[in-house]
């Protein structure tokens, strides 16, 4: 059904399209991210973390870090996924339940724009704020990597593309978080905790002891950032026998497979923004 | 400018087993003020969110302009300036760059965003504070920055709940002006308040809800008439505290409907008709001899609180 023409006053500009007012949310939301020092304080942990890796790589030059460029990328990158849940947590683990709990919301929701335009500029600055967080951790990363390995394999660009993969898809889980709970803090601890701890804990046991594949979970699905720079690629599945005799027992490991792994993860930010959004738009300013 | 139009529908609200809104049918046309009273609880503030989509009814509709609100927000609110509550402004913003943020969702074009930006906050009396972050204001200055959101479009129609909510009694004041300015304006404002004085100073009109439900809505003198049955009333002050048979020779007086002895030398009369009948009094009063030394007529607001006290209290 088309929307109906409001009462136009004489000297009104007329409303933004809603891709507009998106844009303009992410733009607020971003300058928000860098007045509250949140981006500045993401910034600086980036530094520390590759600051402390490029110090300690110029004093022990340690021979299996550099005996390859897969060797390099593979160990340099292996923190990213920490930090896309850092990021993924921080910048969007209070975007919508803050709007409630700070009242904020109040300030923006009483004026013309829809909820979807606000939910998704808010995504979209996540998502650049991180971006870049990101791209600055890649960027020394292939500094040092060049300086001590040259150019940076092919590979190390399909596991950057992974992570912006990922990104999207813990931002998709952490804004269903954060639609879900009230509190801020709560959405971000939970977010951080499941994210950095909790899947890990539950993929392990799943497929060690159980022997499932733990196709349910997205951090199972990010294992393709390391994977890939893994020559070869590991196993789907493979198994060890620990302990002789009745008291032995076989333990499970699963890699997903590059498709598996972004369709997983995919499915987290189709989901997750869907149902994040569906909540979002069902909740009451109360 | 066609007929600005706010209309709530048997517009109900429940929250759990509580019913915020109960049915509430309210249809406000035309440019004027109309005053949105009830007690703590009654439902205005619910009603108000309702009507700026940020509550969903559980059932009826609203419109603005006869555009649904909770199916076209965009439309049905971009003639509409709001103030819902004491919202906080992102506390790393300044009050230029909140405003401007209103101002690029709204499409105020570039050319024109400074000068309106620093016209409300002038309005406001916040211009001061431009460049100054928010997150170190006090209530009221955030509550002078929320004001000036809501006027920044330049809205037809205003919903305010309880604008005065925060403010020192200067700020109170302030906001009387904006909003009696506003009225001069042609615009259409629709305000919750607890401040009767407020209400009776500048409003139309008064709609009164309790519980949800809506009790009455007409202009002030007709609801003051109705529900107060017509009347008036004046406090006078004896001069001799010897008071013997003077309650009963007032009650003789044409007109009085009821005398009550309010204080050591204070009577209130309560009587019928309107100013030819008060001026009658006055005479009356003073040809009895009883020793009247002040004649008080009761203001707009003390019978409009009379109004409000009986219609929450009877129920009507």
């Amino acid at each position: 059904m088309a929307a109906p023409t409001p009462t136009v006053h004489e000297a009104r500009a007329p409303l933004p399209t809603d891709f507009t007012q998106m844009t303009r949310v992410t733009q607020y939301e971003l300058l928000n991210y860098v007045r509250s020092l949140r981006f500045i304080v993401l910034l600086i942990i980036t530094l520390i973390i590759v600051g402390a890796l490029t110090g300690v790589t110029a004093y022990y030059r340690p021979g299996a870090l550099l005996v390859s460029g897969l060797a390099f990328y593979g160990t340099w990158w292996a923190a990213i996924t920490a930090l896309i849940a850092l990021c993924a947590a921080l910048f969007g683990g209070d975007a919508i339940s803050g709007e409630f709990q700070n009242k904020t919301g109040y300030f923006l929701f009483a004026h013309p724009v829809r909820r979807s335009a606000v939910f998704l500029g808010k995504m979209s600055a996540a998502f650049l704020a991180s971006a870049v967080i990101i791209a600055i951790y890649a960027a020394i990363t292939v500094a040092n990597g060049w300086y001590y390995t040259g150019a940076p394999p092919i590979l190390f660009w399909d596991s950057f593309g992974f992570a912006l993969i990922y990104l999207l898809g813990a931002l998709g889980f952490t804004f269903l978080f954060s639609s879900l709970f009230k509190s801020g803090a709560m959405s971000i601890i939970v977010t951080l905790v499941l994210l950095l701890f909790g899947f890990a804990l539950i993929d392990e046991l799943v497929s060690a002891l159980a022997h499932v594949e733990p196709w349910f979970s997205i951090v199972y699905g990010s294992g393709i950032i390391g994977d890939v720079l893994t020559v070869p690629y590991p196993a789907h599945y493979s198994s060890m026998t620990v302990g002789m005799g009745p008291r032995a027992i076989t333990l499970s490991s699963y890699h997903a497979t590059i498709p598996e792994g972004i369709a997983i993860i995919l499915v987290y930010a189709v989901l997750g923004t869907i149902a994040g959004y569906l909540l979002f738009r069902q909740e009451d300013f109360t | 400018m066609s007929d600005l139009s706010i209309e709530t529908s048997h517009l109900t609200k429940n929250f759990g087993d509580f019913t915020a809104v109960n049915d509430l049918t309210l249809n406000v046309h035309g440019t004027k003020c109309v005053g949105f009273l009830g007690p703590n609880g009654a439902g205005k503030t619910t009603t108000l969110k309702i009507l700026t989509a940020m509550v969903h009814p559980t059932s009826g509709r609203v419109l603005i302009n006869g555009i649904d609100v909770q199916a076209h927000k965009r439309e049905a609110l971009y003639p509409c300036g709001a103030l819902i509550e004491s919202p906080e402004i992102y506390p790393a913003l300044t009050p230029r760059e909140a405003l401007s943020y209103i101002a690029e969702l709204r499409g105020i074009p570039a050319s024109e965003r400074t000068g309106r930006i620093k016209a409300v906050l002038d309005q406001v009396r916040m211009a001061d504070w431009i460049d100054k972050r928010t997150g170190k204001f006090s209530k009221g200055m955030k509550q002078r920055v929320n004001i000036a959101a809501s006027l920044l479009p330049d809205p037809d129609i205003l919903l305010l709940d309880e604008p005065s909510t925060g403010l020192d009694p200067r700020g109170m004041a302030e906001v009387r002006s904006i909003i009696l300015d506003l009225k001069k304006q042609q615009k259409l404002i629709f305000m919750s308040s607890h401040l009767l004085g407020e209400v009776a100073d500048f409003c139309d009109e008064v709609a009164m809800i309790d519980q949800g439900k809506l009790l009455i809505y007409d202009t002030i003198e007709r609801v003051i008439e109705r529900v107060n049955g017509g009347g008036a009333a004046v406090e006078i002050d004896l001069a001799s505290s010897d008071l013997t048979g003077v309650q009963e020779k007032i009650q003789g007086l044409p007109g009085v409907d009821h005398v009550e002895h309010v204080d050591t030398r204070t009577f209130l009369i309560r009587f019928g008709g309107g100013l030819p009948a008060q001026e009658r009094l006055l005479s009356e009063l003073v040809a009895a001899k009883i020793g009247v030394i002040s004649y008080k007529p009761s203001s707009g607001m003390s019978r409009l609180e009379d109004a409000y006290l009986n219609l929450i209290k009877g129920g009507y």
